[in-house]
């Protein structure tokens, strides 16, 4: 039963991620300038931030509770509310529909937001250890 | 379709179980390629991408059906945060190499394969 273990607390954590991911899509899409894929740049640069302050939280307090829930938060939680086939397609679907420019934009755009926001989370998870003690 | 309970529902599955299917080929590529590189990240996210090219033209029933497997599972099977967590370990490391091979193919295969999907599926 044990090896099963982590298939059920990746399962669960990936449930919730992709509902709020839902969700998000839902807030966001009565925002203007409806072209540009708004919902997923921000699902995307938000779990880029969380998954690295989860990741680096877990590795300086590997018996705490951040570290237990791992599977959860990290590889469930975030790897379902972060999406990659979806941002994909909305390039594809954005450079097929005529807008090429916002197409290229839109992925120059995303990989260094990814980057910084996975950086930028690793950090405050350093500098909450740091003021932590 | 409105967001009722049916659509949180098909996607929570879905979502699970694209999930669980992102680990299974984050082990096996683990044990078959090796941890030097995110092998498993970039397989799924390659796989995700062309399945959602074909799907995205290729579905043309149900709402529900589409929230379910796109959504859902595809959703949930790919993800940008794992990319970014291992691209940040990589750099962090001083593996430039491996660091922008992985962003570039990534980026490259991964549009190219929805890019294919969606010619499949025409």
């Amino acid at each position: 039963m044990r090896r099963y273990m982590p298939y059920l607390e990746v399962g669960i954590g990936s449930a919730l991620g992709a509902v709020c991911r839902m969700l998000t899509g839902v807030a966001v899409g009565g925002m203007s300038m409806p072209v540009f894929p708004w919902a997923t740049l921000i699902v995307n640069v938000l779990g880029s931030w969380l998954i690295a302050r989860f990741a680096t939280h877990a590795m300086l307090n590997d018996s705490g509770h951040v570290a237990r829930l791992h599977g959860f938060l990290i590889a469930g939680f975030c790897g379902g509310f972060t999406t990659f086939s979806l941002f994909s397609l909305e390039a594809v679907q954005l450079a097929l529909d005529g807008h090429q420019a916002l197409a290229a934009g839109y992925v120059a755009l995303s990989v260094p937001l990814w980057l910084v926001a996975a950086w930028w989370g690793d950090s405050a998870a350093r500098r909450a250890q740091a003021r932590r003690g | 379709m409105a967001i009722g309970v049916a659509s949180v529902m098909l996607v929570a599955v879905g979502g699970a179980l694209g999930g669980m299917g992102r680990l299974f080929v984050s082990r096996w590529a683990a044990a078959r390629l090796g941890t030097d590189f995110p092998w498993g990240t970039l397989i799924v996210n390659l796989a995700g991408a062309f399945l959602i090219g074909w799907l995205a033209v290729s579905l043309t029933v149900g709402a529900g059906l589409s929230l379910w497997l796109m959504t859902g599972i595809l959703g949930g099977f790919t993800t940008v945060s794992s990319f970014s967590l291992q691209t940040l370990d990589l750099m962090r490391e001083r593996r430039w190499m491996a660091a922008s091979a992985n962003v570039c193919l990534t980026l490259v295969l991964g549009i190219a394969a929805a890019a294919l999907g969606v010619e499949l599926g025409r």
